[in-house]
């Protein structure tokens, strides 16, 4: 196990009253895996994969703990959670310009990440940064090492960010909606890309996404949150293929289309997320669910197994119907 | 004949101090029957949108015909498109960007009305009703403004709003592209029971293939300012002919690609294409796989292929790209591949 959270919360003040945006979840992540954190928005999925990393918003209060390889990380100060990132836990974002500095050639900042642990000196640097271009599959690395961000394209840049994330030797990396804004060929790339890269270098990879054909290609284990909670967590095939949660089940719709025929309506869910401060008693999916029952509205669900999957539901689909079959 | 046409369109922009025209539309056809739905599939930066505004008359064609019910609207001003709006309307990818932010949504559903002089006098605050209970929001606050809204809830409004004097074509732009996964589906449904119910035509536009291939009748391929495949989305989606739709079918991975083993999928390299510097010969040459001299020397005209169907701007098809086309296709539908 590479990282461990247990009953963790974190929340805002707003108006004197105390918002709780992801509300004691607990999981594990197992060393090498792939696992995928989805959630739409306002589901704590962002704050959740940015804990991890030891980032939060500046007003959030946290508690519970998030252990990564056996050292809590949570309400640690700054400087030491500053030593982990880059040497221990790499982060890429859905925008690579929000980690590039723009008026910085490319092959300094990476090289930066190196002088700035004390893991190379400035040449040895320089020298590595053109290395994990190289390795991020660049074609011309030299010329992208001195070249600006707004000199590259945007393919490049990604790729750039990644080498960036991944110069110092992370065992860990973390990738934060990492191809939502990209185009389909590109995306195809990215997922490629980082697969070899998980391989060459031995890295666990958590990602956050909304985008169920990525999930369907890359996830070894899947945690779904909803509002805040955990719906559901396991191996990728259970959840995504016999979802067992019907909050699950509806959002593997969305990744059904080529399964359903054409023109006909999907089996969609009714209304929208709930915000933040207006999470429902009970279950929190309860007002959408098409199988609650009295219960649900007012109990909130416990935490129970299905095979290898564990969810929170009080009337789970039956696990050994698969999902196509189930929707006919 | 179609509702909608357009006939050989193209569309430059003219860069400012001398810099070269990007031609962003390149002698494109197309047409939308009534009653039927057209998907125009494309990545960023192929001209789809662009396309979407010369159809929707929000920008001027370089050249070509527009047509519409079989009346020349390409010089058409602004006063004269106005009877012609009313059975045209649009749907965007932003719905808050599209909504005046500061309309209350009791505003917003009025103006149609106002600007094409529709006068209902007191039924109008229960036609406005009637409209947004169609889409799903019945007892919504009509007082309130667009910000207050989810951005599901304000694509139904804008589609309640398009719906409003009953047009004949919707042209949706990436109409759920921005929404959550739960809420694209809602969409989806949405407008399939619009023109179920109201025998609508569309033109949707997207670079989402699982919801153009479940909504589409007929699928248009773009790359670079061109169509490089056109049919029916049987023909598109179960063998795709040119090697660029075939990439971009087996690049958006699916469920059903996951239950299989050794399901690979073709990969493009390098990034996409730039309009401003198109290259020779067929412009999608210097990704493809299978490109040769002719390839990098000749531009393909979009042709139909005897006894297939659809029509391919591709000097290799169908010879060459049929079968790994039947393989895309049932690998999509997490069918084993056979032979």
């Amino acid at each position: 196990m590479i990282l461990s959270v247990r009953d963790f919360s974190i929340g805002f003040q707003r108006e004197g009253q105390n918002l709780v945006a992801v509300d004691g979840i607990s999981f594990d992540i197992e060393q090498g895996e792939t696992f995928v954190i989805i959630g739409e928005s306002g589901s704590g999925k962002s704050l959740t994969g940015m804990s991890i990393a030891g980032l939060q918003p500046q007003n959030a209060f946290v508690s519970g703990s998030i252990r990564f390889k056996d050292r809590e990380i949570l309400k640690r100060p700054d400087a030491e959670l500053r030593k982990l990132r880059g040497p221990q836990i790499g982060l890429i974002y859905q925008d690579p310009l929000s980690s590039l500095n723009p008026v910085w050639p490319v092959g300094d900042q990476i090289a930066e990440t190196l002088t700035a642990h004390g893991l190379a000196g400035r040449d040895e640097a320089r020298k590595r940064a053109v290395e994990m271009l190289e390795r991020v599959r660049i074609p011309d690395p030299h010329r992208v090492a001195s070249a600006y961000p707004h000199e590259i394209s945007g393919g490049m840049r990604q790729r750039a960010m990644i080498a960036m994330a991944l110069a110092a030797g992370p065992s860990l990396l973390i990738a934060d909606e990492p191809t939502t804004a990209l185009d389909v060929t590109i995306k195809a790339q990215m997922l490629e890309l980082l697969a070899e890269l998980k391989r060459e270098m031995a890295l666990t990879i958590v990602l956050i996404t909304h985008d169920m054909g990525v999930v369907a290609e890359v996830a070894d284990r899947i945690l779904v949150l909803y509002a805040g909670r955990i719906a559901e967590v396991g191996p990728a095939d259970a959840i995504m293929l016999q979802p067992s949660h019907p909050y699950t089940a509806a959002l593997m719709t969305s990744a059904m289309i080529s399964q359903t025929p054409a023109k006909q309506e999907l089996n969609a869910i009714v209304g929208g997320a709930p915000g933040l401060g207006a999470f429902p008693p009970g279950c929190r999916f309860h007002p959408r669910c098409p199988r609650a029952q009295a219960d649900c509205r007012t109990v909130e669900p416990p935490r129970r197994k299905i095979g290898a999957v564990e969810l929170a539901c009080h009337h789970p689909i039956a696990a050994a119907v698969p999902l196509a079959t189930a929707r006919n | 004949m179609a509702l909608l046409e357009l006939d050989a369109v193209s569309k430059t922009f003219s860069q400012r101090r001398g810099g070269r025209a990007v031609q962003a539309v390149a002698g494109v056809s197309l047409a939308v029957g009534k009653g039927e739905t057209l998907g125009l599939v494309g990545e960023s930066g192929c001209g789809k949108s662009t396309l979407a505004r010369l159809a929707l008359k929000l920008a001027d064609v370089t050249a070509g015909r527009i047509r519409f019910d079989g009346i020349d609207v390409t010089e058409f001003a602004s006063r004269r498109m106005l009877p012609i709006r009313r059975r045209l309307q649009a749907v965007f990818q932003d719905p808050l960007a599209s909504l005046n932010a500061r309309m209350t949504i009791a505003e917003v559903m009025r103006e149609p009305f106002d600007t094409h002089g529709v006068k209902l006098g007191a039924n109008l605050d229960s036609r406005i009703r009637e409209l947004l209970s169609f889409v799903g929001l019945e007892n919504i606050d009509l007082q309130k403004l667009p910000g207050q809204f989810s951005g599901g809830q304000l694509q139904r409004i804008a589609i309640a709003r398009a719906l409003a004097l009953e047009p004949e074509i919707i042209v949706a732009d990436e109409p759920t592209s921005a929404l959550d996964p739960s809420i694209q589906a809602q969409i989806v449904n949405l407008m399939l029971r619009i023109q179920r119910k109201r025998g609508i035509s569309y033109l949707i536009i997207s670079h989402d293939l699982d919801v153009i291939g479940h909504v589409a009748d007929r699928i248009a391929v773009m790359y670079l300012g061109v169509i490089i495949e056109q049919g029916t989305a049987t023909e598109i989606m179960e063998r795709p002919l040119h090697p660029y739709t075939q990439a971009l079918l087996s690049a958006a991975p699916t469920l059903a690609a996951r239950r299989q083993a050794g399901w690979k999928r073709i990969m493009l390299s390098g990034d996409p294409p730039n309009p401003a510097d198109v290259p020779s010969g067929c412009r999608f040459h210097p990704r493809c796989h299978l490109a040769r001299d002719i390839c990098r020397t000749n531009a393909p005209e979009l042709r139909a292929m005897p006894g297939l169907g659809q029509m391919v701007a591709c000097h290799l098809a169908p010879e060459e790209t049929a079968r790994t086309g039947a393989e895309v296709g049932r690998a999509r539908r997490g069918m084993q591949a056979v032979g």
